[in-house]
């Protein structure tokens, strides 16, 4: 029996194809068989002990480059393993790539041992391998333990700190941002949400909502919300509490959306209960518990009104533009900005999570 | 005090944590030199320490900086402990010592521990001043080059070559010391270490004084070997080719090299005090030892081939140990003697150099071990060395020649047996690189496609002159090594010889087999391919001078089946000649293993190979008739499929312009596609090659079946892959740029104690092949490729253990050259025009002058100046009445040049091919490291080495003793390989260098204990550092070549 076999080339030579098998987190015999359904021993006249050992190196290459992937920095100016520069930003970026079905479990969690510890039940529910569930994970949290501390951007700092390309670098911070203020995506009704959904309204509340968004220069952090922001949606309470203003509010939402949507009459209707929907999840949002809350009171208090009626896509992004619109038309509203900078982003998020 | 050393130490990076408390390290570096040791302050709690250091200045003789690595161990202060070591790293000064290598040591080097492999980097800056020797008694050699590279190095012309040098150095080795039993294994593996760095300096620096004493100034195809001969001691020893080397400038803007002539001058000044100081080998004055029992035993193989092998001629059979003594003694002090063997470590010659190859000679002899008395006389096993290296002398008289090139030693070691080998192919030498003369050495193998062509041009111009002249002999390029060097009434052995199908003019044998490279002039019909006879077989188990016996007793047959099974694989292939042949025998305690590499080729010049013939012993009944002619059909098959593959088809074009007298290859394929009855055959073949030992197994001889399925079992490669193990794959020229060098290792455990021999055969066989076949597919991604310099290592770790481990590079080549000659038809020519231009260029600098030398030289202007050593009376002679031959052979000679140069020009490859996979790869440069390419060939694709930098000789040791936790005994070799890899890299970068060519691994000794959950392997590697420039690069930057250099570091993509 073959005791030792090792291959070692001075370019380390690195499969693609089963670089991916061990980053799904296959055994060296499942890797074999998914090689040899693939068809490779036809197209290349290999036997199954030349995959097995193939395999095998590989893994092991993979093995040793492992901890180099944890500081991907470190890979460029490392001497072990001469890899093309290209080479290694396709390890990299493949490492740090996470399955949207995984994060959407995780996502808002605590990165803690208790969580990792749930990990199978995860692996079960999304049908990726427990390897790759805990190789996911401590990704997410190496990322947010790295970027927790530093000033500045956060998908900058990401993008820099870990090599990665762009978009997986968004990702990244939408998982640290979640993560970092507890939003809750776990309930029931949140379940038909997908981590793009959530991803996208993290980029919004990063780019308008945090103190990084006001003000580039602010040596301060990404990840928190303003807290000055916060305080100041106390104000829009008036919309909902000054009675006149409500009316008026309504009315010119009406005026503008006579004849244009098949909604009108329970647009109508509601109009109230969603505007104080709106207005009490922002004077709420200086409250931690309920900035966790944000998306499940965005549901309940918006999406699944509207979903009841029946309202389309369009009807929404109707509805949405003009309630924002017409406050500005308001007599005795004054604050326009924080109005702009809240509906800015609760649009944005109610129209991509709502699914018809 | 003739030098100064001074090292700086900057900073640490990527340090381990040495303090669990605070995962931080304090770190300090010791620096010492000889006896001298300096500290840098303590850098507290960083894992990136910045030292920035005084510079550390150790005042030294030379001879102590030859012998001596510099050695810097990097350590964690610890105030209430002692200090722990985090790992050490040693740097060879040598190529400081000599002007026209580095001139720095700087960069990133890994700091290594033997337990723990690489942790973390330290950045050195090392510089040597080397004051003016007055000293003319000097023990040091400083100055001397030393080359791995077993042809004339690129950029380097041969002047003078002086030939043999060889040296051995003797010591205890530490891990068998009583104090290893009291001491940890760091300690042991690191005392182990440093005592083979010093004894590998102690031994160049010996060797050198013996070039010096020669009047060289370099050693050519140096190649140093250890012999871990356990209780009994460690050997350190060397061989090399001592030359007068004179460096070319291939760069008009590097014409500035300020070292290019004083070398030699001082090497003369130094000659007449030489031999006085020569006393460092004065040993041999003493008596051998008798302690050891000789065991030579008197056997010669003759076979119907060339391959002349045995274990000692029958002269040395019966020999006493009194008369070798005498003769050692007369040895001492005596310089000539050093030259009574004209042995050569080269395998390729500058083109006039190579007159006639004879065959291979070999010489093995089997010795019982003893304890090595005193370091300081190492001549008992100089003295089994000199008794092999007599026998291989007299081998080559035997074939009528005076000279062994390709030669190399080697040994095979089990408990207190030894196998001694030495090996190399009998030629006949010009005489004009012996006196000083100088042929300039050009290199065109980097250059594939235009060399060739200038190559070819030059052949031909160097003939024409010298034909004119007459002043001595010159072979034809492409067959004149081919014809025999014996006398052809006293054949040493039963052979067949022809005329040669290239120039009708001189006897040929029927089929060549030699250690050396195929000469780039040679005649090649198709391309070659890797040839492997493998071969197990048991033994009892033994001891002392009865296990010796039963040893030596085995050897012969051992050789006598890899012979035949060579002939055979050659045979099944159309092929007839064998180039880089390599016979390794292993021992161990209840088996033997023979493992024969070769490429072989269809030369030309040598006629047609006969197929095989298959004949029963007993033709009885009608189905094993059918078995038979079954098996007929398949071995032609094969043949017939090999044929193509491998493009054999002999040229009909010779018979059509001279007239063959012997039948045409087609004919006799056409006789075997008829499957007539064997007898019939048989006669047929006979009356058509005029053979009377055409090969026929006769399948009753249980040898022969085994013979038959070895053949048939032998997988062929897949399409898109050539494999061979020697510099060059003849048919394949327009290398790209990609070239992937690997090492591997496999170890297999035998589990079935009770094996037969052709069980065990079976299972050797079936571990190289499938090594070759996972070659294969790792290394799908570069076809069409050829894996090249296929250096197979057999060895014996354990009783049940059988390891081969494998060093080759893969290289890419343009398969459509005919179809990209066509697309880019245009350009192709305006550019080859450009490049003749530049040979033609080359040619005015380089050969003119030489040929003016040359002329000087006949005339007896220096007659003092004649190589002084080498007695070649008889090669004089023989020298002379080719002289008349070949005034005669002159105009046929010409013709065949011209044809050659014709083909070759068809087959010339796309510069702007190699150039556009060039650019493409340069874009992904940028990284923080520089790419270092390794490669075991001596030169680099696609590339021009502009400068060597000095030997690599590296030796490391890594022990674990947490094996399962550093994933198994492939997990532990495999970061160990890598990390050897790195190191060397690293080395090579701190040289100022981007490639390391001629790479060997010539040991990997792996020994494990899973039960005790541990292992320790031993490796040694070695290598050129060079600085190398792409050719698309080379012709843009004619203005700032250095900085060019160190900045295509970086270009090019990763080996």
């Amino acid at each position: 029996s073959v005791e030792l076999d090792v291959f070692v080339g001075n370019t380390t030579i690195m499969d693609k194809e089963v670089y991916q098998l061990w980053l799904n987190g296959y055994t060296v015999n499942d890797a074999v068989k998914v090689r040899i359904d693939g068809g490779i021993m036809e197209e290349c006249e290999a036997s199954v002990e030349v995959l097995l050992s193939d395999t095998m190196d590989q893994y092991r290459t993979f093995q040793m480059c492992e901890r180099l992937l944890h500081h991907p920095t470190k890979l460029a100016n490392q001497l072990l393993f001469q890899i093309p520069p290209d080479r290694q930003a396709m390890l990299i970026e493949r490492y740090y790539a996470f399955d949207d079905a995984f994060a959407r479990e995780v996502l808002g969690k605590k990165l803690s041992k208790g969580t990792k510890k749930d990990l199978d039940d995860v692996s079960a529910k999304t049908n990726i391998t427990l390897k790759s569930c805990r190789r996911q994970f401590d990704n997410f949290k190496r990322v947010f333990k790295v970027v927790e501390e530093l000033k500045g951007p956060l998908v900058e700092n990401i993008r820099q700190h870990f090599l990665l390309p762009d978009q997986l670098a968004r990702d990244y911070a939408a998982v640290v941002f979640f993560a970092n203020n507890r939003f809750e995506t776990g309930k029931k009704k949140l379940q038909y949400l997908t981590f793009q959904d959530f991803a996208l309204c993290a980029g919004q509340l990063i780019n308008n909502w945090t103190l990084g968004a006001v003000d580039n220069m602010m040596e301060d952090m990404d990840v928190d919300l303003d807290k000055e922001f916060l305080q100041d949606l106390k104000e829009l309470k008036i919309l909902i509490t000054d009675k006149d203003l409500l009316d008026q509010h309504k009315s010119l939402v009406c005026t503008a959306l006579r004849g244009k949507t098949n909604v009108f009459t329970e647009m109508e209707a509601n109009f109230k209960n969603l505007s104080r929907g709106l207005v009490n999840i922002a004077a709420k949002l200086i409250n931690a518990k309920d900035v966790r809350d944000f998306f499940i009171d965005l549901v309940e208090k918006f999406i699944e009104p509207c979903r009841s009626d029946r309202w389309t896509s369009i009807d929404v992004n109707l509805y949405l533009t003009h309630y924002t619109n017409s406050a500005h038309i308001l007599d005795t509203f004054k604050h326009h900005s924080v109005w702009t900078r809240y509906m800015g982003v609760i649009k944005s998020c109610i129209l991509r999570m709502y699914h018809e | 005090m003739p030098g100064k050393l001074k090292a700086k130490i900057v900073a640490g990076r990527h340090l381990p944590v040495m303090d669990r408390a605070s995962d931080l390290t304090d770190a300090f570096v010791e620096v010492k030199f000889g006896n001298t040791t300096f500290k840098t302050d303590v850098y507290p709690k960083s894992l990136n320490p910045q030292w920035n250091s005084e510079w550390f200045k150790f005042e030294v003789d030379d001879e102590d900086l030859q012998d001596e690595p510099l050695q810097i161990t990097v350590l964690d202060h610890d105030t209430y402990s002692a200090n722990d070591a985090i790992g050490k790293v040693y740097i060879d000064i040598d190529p400081l010592l000599c002007s026209e290598a580095a001139t720095v040591i700087s960069g990133w080097l890994p700091i290594y521990d033997t337990i723990h492999g690489i942790r973390g980097e330290i950045n050195v800056l090392v510089k040597v001043d080397l004051f003016n020797d007055l000293n003319r008694f000097r023990q040091s050699s400083c100055g001397i080059k030393f080359f791995c590279t077993t042809s004339v190095p690129r950029c380097y012309r041969a002047v003078m070559v002086h030939g043999f040098v060889e040296e051995l150095v003797v010591n205890e080795d530490p891990e068998y010391q009583w104090i290893d039993r009291i001491r940890t294994p760091r300690a042991s593996n690191e005392a182990r270490q440093r005592l083979i760095f010093l004894m590998s300096g102690e031994l160049q620096r010996k060797i050198g004084l013996k070039v010096l004493e020669m009047g060289g100034n370099a050693v050519v195809g140096y190649l140093q070997c250890f012999d871990l001969e356990g209780e009994s001691g460690l050997v350190v020893r060397a061989i090399g080719t001592a030359c007068t080397l004179e460096k070319i400038s291939t760069l008009p803007s590097t014409a500035t090299q300020p070292s290019n002539s004083s070398p030699s001058k001082d090497m003369k000044d130094s000659l007449q005090a030489a031999p006085s100081t020569f006393g460092c080998r004065s040993t041999h004055s003493s008596p051998v030892h008798s302690a050891s029992s000789r065991l030579s035993q008197g056997f010669s193989v003759s076979v119907p081939t060339l391959l002349f092998s045995g274990m000692g001629s029958g002269g040395s059979a019966g020999k006493e140990a009194g008369p070798l003594k005498a003769l050692l003694r007369q040895q001492t002090q005596s310089a000539l003697e050093q030259r009574e063997y004209p042995f050569f470590t080269l395998t390729s010659f500058p083109s006039g150099f190579l007159l006639h190859v004879g065959g291979v000679v070999s010489a093995r002899s089997v010795k019982l071990l003893d304890r090595i008395h005193n370091p300081d006389e190492p001549e008992t096993r100089d003295a089994w060395w000199e008794e092999i290296r007599q026998e291989i002398k007299s081998h080559v008289k035997a074939l009528g020649c005076h000279a062994v090139v390709g030669y190399s030693e080697s040994t095979s070691i089990c408990e207190e047996v030894c196998i001694l080998s030495a090996s190399g192919t009998a030629a006949i030498l010009s005489s004009r690189f012996m006196q000083d003369g100088s042929l300039d050495v050009e290199h065109r193998l980097s250059r594939q496609p235009v060399v060739f062509t200038s190559g070819a041009d030059r052949v031909e111009g160097d003939m024409g002159s010298s034909a004119s002249l007459g002043f001595e002999e010159v072979a034809p390029p492409g067959c004149g090594f081919c014809h025999i060097p014996y006398d052809e009434l006293n054949i040493p052995f039963p052979a067949q010889l022809t005329y040669c199908y290239c120039c009708r003019r001189n006897k040929v044998p029927d089929v060549l087999f030699t250690t050396i490279d195929l000469p780039t002039e040679a005649n090649v019909t198709g391309k070659g391919c890797l040839i492997q006879a493998r071969l197990c077989r048991t033994k009892k188990k033994g001891q002392g001078e009865g296990n010796a016996t039963a040893i030596s007793n085995l050897l012969p047959f051992l050789e006598y089946e890899l012979h035949t099974q060579l002939m055979n694989k050659l045979k099944l292939r159309g092929m007839n000649a064998l180039f880089g042949l390599r016979i390794q025998i292993s021992v161990g305690e209840t088996m033997l293993l023979g493992l024969a590499s070769a490429t072989g080729v269809y030369l030309t010049a040598l006629p047609s190979p006969g197929g095989i013939q298959i004949a029963g012993k007993t033709p009885s009944d009608i189905t094993y008739e059918q078995h038979i002619s079954n098996m007929q059909k398949k071995i032609n098959d094969t043949i017939a499929k090999n044929k193509e593959l491998f493009d054999v088809n002999p040229p009909e074009v010779v018979e059509e312009i001279i007239g063959s007298p012997i039948p045409e290859p087609r004919q006799r394929s056409r006789l075997f596609r008829s499957h007539s009855e064997s007898s019939d055959e048989v006669s047929e073949l006979d009356l058509s090659h005029g053979k009377k030992d055409t090969f026929v197994l006769e399948i009753d001889d249980t040898d022969a079946v085994e013979d038959i399925h070895a053949l048939l079992t032998d997988s062929p490669t897949p399409p898109g892959f050539y494999s061979c193990n020697t510099e060059i794959m003849p048919g394949i020229q327009n290398w790209t740029s990609a070239i992937q060098m690997f090492t591997s290792v496999r170890v297999f455990r035998l589990n079935n104690a009770n094996l037969t021999n052709q069980g065990l055969n079976k299972i050797f066989t079936d571990l190289c092949e499938n090594l070759l076949k996972s070659f294969y597919f790792k290394l799908r991604s570069l076809t069409p490729c050829c894996l090249c310099h296929l250096n197979f290592t057999v060895a014996i770790p354990e009783d049940e253990l059988i390891q081969v481990a494998v060093t080759a590079v893969a290289m890419s080549f343009d398969k459509d050259q005919a179809l990209e000659n066509g697309r880019h038809g245009g350009e192709k020519t305006q550019i080859k025009a450009i490049h003749e231009n530049d040979e033609q260029l080359q040619f005015n600098l380089e050969l003119n002058p030489d040929s003016t030398k040359g002329l000087a030289d006949i005339s007896g202007s220096h007659p003092s100046a004649k190589a002084p050593s080498v007695d070649y009376s008889s090669f004089a002679d023989r020298c002379s009445s080719w002289i008349e031959q070949l005034r005669l052979k002159a105009h046929t000679m010409r013709r065949g040049s011209i044809k050659t140069t014709s083909s070759l020009e068809k087959n010339s490859p796309l510069p702007e091919g190699r150039s556009r996979s060039l650019r493409s790869n340069r874009s992904y440069s940028g990284g923080s490291v520089a790419v270092v390419k390794m490669t075991p060939l001596s030169f680099i694709p696609g590339a021009k080495i502009i400068k060597y930098l000095g030997i690599i000789n590296m030796f490391f040791i890594r022990e674990t003793t947490s094996l399962r936790e550093e994933g198994g005994v492939s997990g532990f070799l495999h970061s160990f390989i890598a990390e050897v890899f790195a190191m060397v890299r690293a080395h090579v970068a701190a040289l100022g260098g981007n490639a390391v060519v001629s790479y060997s691994m010539k040991e990997c000794v792996f020994m494990e204990n899973p039960n005790k959950n541990q292992a320790q392997c031993l490796i040694n590697v070695s290598g050129d550092a060079v600085i190398f420039v792409q050719e698309s690069e080379l012709e843009a930057t004619s203005v700032q070549p250095q900085s060019a250099t160190t900045q295509t570091s970086n270009g090019g993509e990763g080996t």
